[in-house]
């Protein structure tokens, strides 16, 4: 063994060789299986993708780094449960590209916050988490009530399709327009939103104001829909409900 | 750097910048506004200057006749000053970002001061900055050495140089933007890393290529390590980055993967870069700089092989000890753990063969600051890799995810470990670069030693604290069955904590400033005849060797 290495140590390209080699086997048995993930995760039948508003929101969430400080991600463990709901379960995240699963709590799981807060709350929260929370050490967020660039979302759209994202080509088409009408009930295009997403879709003046379209609209969207895209969580039998926070 | 190269040298980077510049020019011109454009604009800014400089040095003296009988150092000293300009500005932002979890108004209102968007800003600036430019310059130093060769050529060197720092310039500066893949340490967009890509193979090419070109039969335990560093880093980048951009005209990209896989891939490459980023290549450091320091051999050439060969073999498997009890298959976050746990003997035998090296020359480690850094840099490496073990093993991960134990024992790592070596490694080259003796300021290494220690104790044992009191609050119940705190309590249990950890991360900062300064003196102090002390090269292209 020795005198075979005393060996490898003279061969440059050898020593490259070796260590491709040993270096890619762990990687191969554990990621490779996932590749199946088509066949072992099976999507359910109610679920859907974000809407082009919540879509925004999310990459509002990306861009302001609430992963950080988020996880969304409920672990298979008594507290976690009974604290933040169902485990979260890998369908709901297959649409996620990428997934927010997040690495440090240094806020609570954000996974199944989705209608656990009135939109207000979120808005004021956002804003000034202080003037909600008075301990809270969450940043402040006021460059949120910014009006929203609906202008790439038809291209985002199209690009998740092409990764395999149910999303239509009318959905693409018609992606600055939903998320325009998503975000004012009374227009002509809300009814649109519902047919083409689902009737579960919130269909709100998430900041208040029907009248434009902000920052702000797209991520309370994002967070409202955050556990919502389905209800299988719920569904599966071995599944504890949590208690009502006292 | 002008006067090192020939002037056939300086027309090639002449026409290299030139090639940067209208690089920077088609994403301006492509993408128009946002951050895409920006960075055209960098480019463009890093291209002129550098052709205006090169232009300007083109009437210079050629260098001496001799240079190619000698090493290239030029690289090396140009890479220190970036490893320190980096350490300052990007252990400042972690001082900042810690301070504002205790103190969170501090925030001025612009998005660019947030602490989602600086946190990113702290960890790629340190890992890639900090970390990156000290393993490029040492490992420029060391290759040389130990192959008794010369890099095998002088412009190449200052590409892969430039080309990372710029690559880590687009990187920080996006993320001020808004710009992020959001993959933790992998947030650069497309085509950032498109281009680390690029400086990537031209950095391994030159490696082997100098290697090629040794006078040595054997390639020396370091340089297996910074190899491992550099095709691993390739490996894991290029697959964890794989994405679809939305435009080739903007900097928005989805990755293509996907929720659990995507999970999997991230930590696949997320735990590597700690093991080939931040070990591996740290290792090939201390594998050298140790011995040379402390004027004796590695202890054991057996353990050194071990060693190695075990860190590259079971590292790789260990990523999804990141997700466990996660909606990842049960059998992928056993794999993790039981290869976790194995890991722990080859990085004993690494750390317990650099301490057995030191077996004799104690009274140096008692007298010579630099050495003590190397020291204690080697015993954070054994008591990390020993918590990270113990973290990754099933219910100690339930306890300790998601809490500031993680950070804790991340920076156990980081500041312990990685940054101690390098400081060690500074130390050691600093003078042997500038044709001194010693540093300019002797007396300030000492300073340095301890403010570091403190630093990095205060620090730890903050958010060892921190953790273990957040991951029992949020799992304690009450006799009626519910949980006995609200997650806002657990929030402000922490402050004392994060107070405590700002303290100690500012002392690692003036500590890290003292060295700045330190080696910024002893640069401008050089004397000539810097390769009076050094191991002779042998000139010439490499004897063939029969064993090839
Ligand atoms: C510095 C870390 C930090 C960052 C960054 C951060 N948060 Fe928070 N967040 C907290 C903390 C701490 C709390 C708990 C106190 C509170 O409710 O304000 C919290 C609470 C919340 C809650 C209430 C959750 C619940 O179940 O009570 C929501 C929603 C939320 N954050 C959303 C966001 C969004 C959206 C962003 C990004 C724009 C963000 N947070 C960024 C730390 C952070
Ligand atoms: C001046 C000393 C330093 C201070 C004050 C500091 C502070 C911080 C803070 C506040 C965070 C965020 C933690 C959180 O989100 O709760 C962090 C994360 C991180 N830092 Fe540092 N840091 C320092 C030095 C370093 C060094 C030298 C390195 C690496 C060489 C490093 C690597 C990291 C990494 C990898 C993370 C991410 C941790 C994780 O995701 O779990 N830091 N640091």
């Amino acid at each position: 063994m020795l005198r075979l290495h005393y060996n490898l140590e003279k061969i440059s390209m050898g020593l490259v060789a070796a260590i491709i080699v040993a270096a890619s086997i762990g990687g191969i048995v554990e990621i490779a299986p996932l590749f199946t993930v088509d066949e072992t995760v099976t999507i359910p039948d109610d679920m859907r993708p974000h809407t082009p508003l919540e879509l925004a929101g999310r990459e509002i969430f990306m861009r302001e780094g609430c992963y950080a400080c988020h996880s969304q991600m409920i672990r298979t463990l008594a507290d976690e449960i009974d604290r933040y709901g169902p485990y979260s379960l890998p369908s709901e995240s297959a649409y996620d590209h990428p997934m927010l699963w997040g690495s440090k709590r240094t806020g609570p799981d954000l996974a199944r916050v989705g209608g656990k807060y009135s939109d207000p709350w979120h808005v004021a929260h956002l804003i000034d988490p202080r003037a909600v929370v008075p301990a809270s050490i969450m940043p402040a967020y006021p460059w949120l009530m910014e009006p929203l660039d609906t202008g790439n979302l038809g291209a985002e759209l199209a690009t998740l399709a092409r990764l395999g994202v149910p999303y239509t080509e009318e959905m693409a088409t018609n992606a600055a327009a939903d998320a325009l009408a998503q975000g004012n009930p009374d227009s002509d295009g809300a009814a649109d939103v519902a047919t083409r997403y689902g009737e579960k879709v919130a269909i709100r003046a998430f900041d208040g104001d029907p009248a434009r379209l902000t920052e702000m609209d797209a991520l309370v969207a994002y967070l409202q829909s955050l556990g919502t895209l389905t209800d299988v969580a719920f569904e599966t039998e071995e599944v504890k409900v949590p208690e009502e926070a006292p | 750097m002008i006067r090192s190269l020939s002037s056939s040298e300086r027309q090639l980077g002449i026409a290299l910048s030139v090639a940067l510049a209208l690089l920077g020019l088609v994403m301006l011109g492509a993408a128009k506004v946002g951050p895409m454009a920006v960075h055209g604009a960098m480019a463009i800014a890093v291209g002129v200057a550098l052709l205006f400089a090169l232009g300007g040095g083109l009437a210079e003296p050629e260098p001496r006749g001799d240079r190619l009988a000698r090493y290239y150092d030029e690289p090396t000293r140009f890479g220190i000053v970036m490893t320190m300009i980096w350490a300052v500005f990007a252990m400042a932002v972690g001082v900042w970002v810690a301070a504002l979890l205790y103190w969170p108004e501090a925030t001025p209102l612009w998005p660019w001061t947030s602490f989602g968007r600086l946190r990113p800003v702290h960890t790629s600036g340190i890992i890639f900055g900090f970390g990156g430019n000290a393993l490029i310059a040492t490992s420029f130093h060391v290759v040389q050495r130990t192959s008794r060769a010369r890099l095998a050529d002088s412009v190449t060197p200052w590409v892969v140089l430039i080309g990372f720092n710029l690559f880590c310039l687009w990187a920080v500066s996006g993320y001020l933007m808004g710009s992020t893949q959001s993959k933790e340490y992998a947030e650069a967009e497309w085509y950032a890393d498109l281009w680390l890509v690029v400086v990537w193979v031209v950095y391994f090419v030159l490696y082997m290529r100098t290697l090629a070109r040794r006078n040595e039969p054997h390639i020396y335990v370091a340089n297996w390590y910074y190899l491992a560093f550099i095709l691993v880093v390739a490996m894991l980048h290029i697959v964890n980055n794989l994405a679809l951009p939305v435009s080739l005209a903007g900097a928005k990209s989805f990755t293509i993967w996907a929720g659990v896989q995507d999970a999997m891939v991230q930590w696949w490459y997320g735990h590597n870069a700690v093991a080939f980023f931040l070990t591996a290549g740290f290792l090939a450091m201390l594998y050298y700089f140790l011995p040379v320091r402390s004027g004796r051999p590695i202890w054991s050439y057996r353990l050194s092989i071990l060693s190695f060969w075990g860190i590259v073999f079971f590292y790789v498997w260990v990523g999804s000890h990141h997700l466990h009890y996660t909606a990842l298959p049960y059998w992928v976050q056993t794999l993790g753990m039981t290869f976790s746990v194995m890991l722990l003997v080859p990085s004993w035998a690494a750390a317990g063969n650099a301490i057995a090296t030191l077996n004799g020359a104690w009274h140096k480690v008692r007298d010579d600051a630099t050495l003590r850094f190397m020291f204690v840099a080697a015993v954070f490496y054994g008591l990390s890799t020993f918590e990270g073990s113990f973290l990754a093993i099933r219910p100690v991960n339930s306890l300790s995810h998601y809490t500031d134990w993680t950070v804790g024992h991340v920076h156990s790592g980081t500041l312990g470990w990685v940054a101690m070596i390098i400081f060690g490694a500074i130390y050691t080259l600093a003078p042997q670069l500038s044709g001194r003796e010693t540093m300019a300021w002797p007396r300030a290494i000492e300073w340095h030693f301890w403010l570091a220690v403190t630093g990095t104790l205060v620090y730890v044992v903050a958010l060892w604290n921190a953790g273990i009191t957040q991951g029992l609050m949020w799992r304690t119940y009450d006799a009626s069955g519910a949980l006995s705190y609200s997650f806002l309590q657990s929030v402000m249990a922490m402050a004392p904590y994060y107070l405590l950890r700002t303290i100690g991360g500012a002392l690692f900062l003036a500590g890290a400033v003292i060295c700045a300064l330190n080696t910024w003196a002893t640069m401008r102090s050089a004397r000539a005849g810097a390769e009076a002390h050094d191991r002779p090269l042998l000139p010439g292209p490499a004897l063939p060797e029969p064993a090839e």
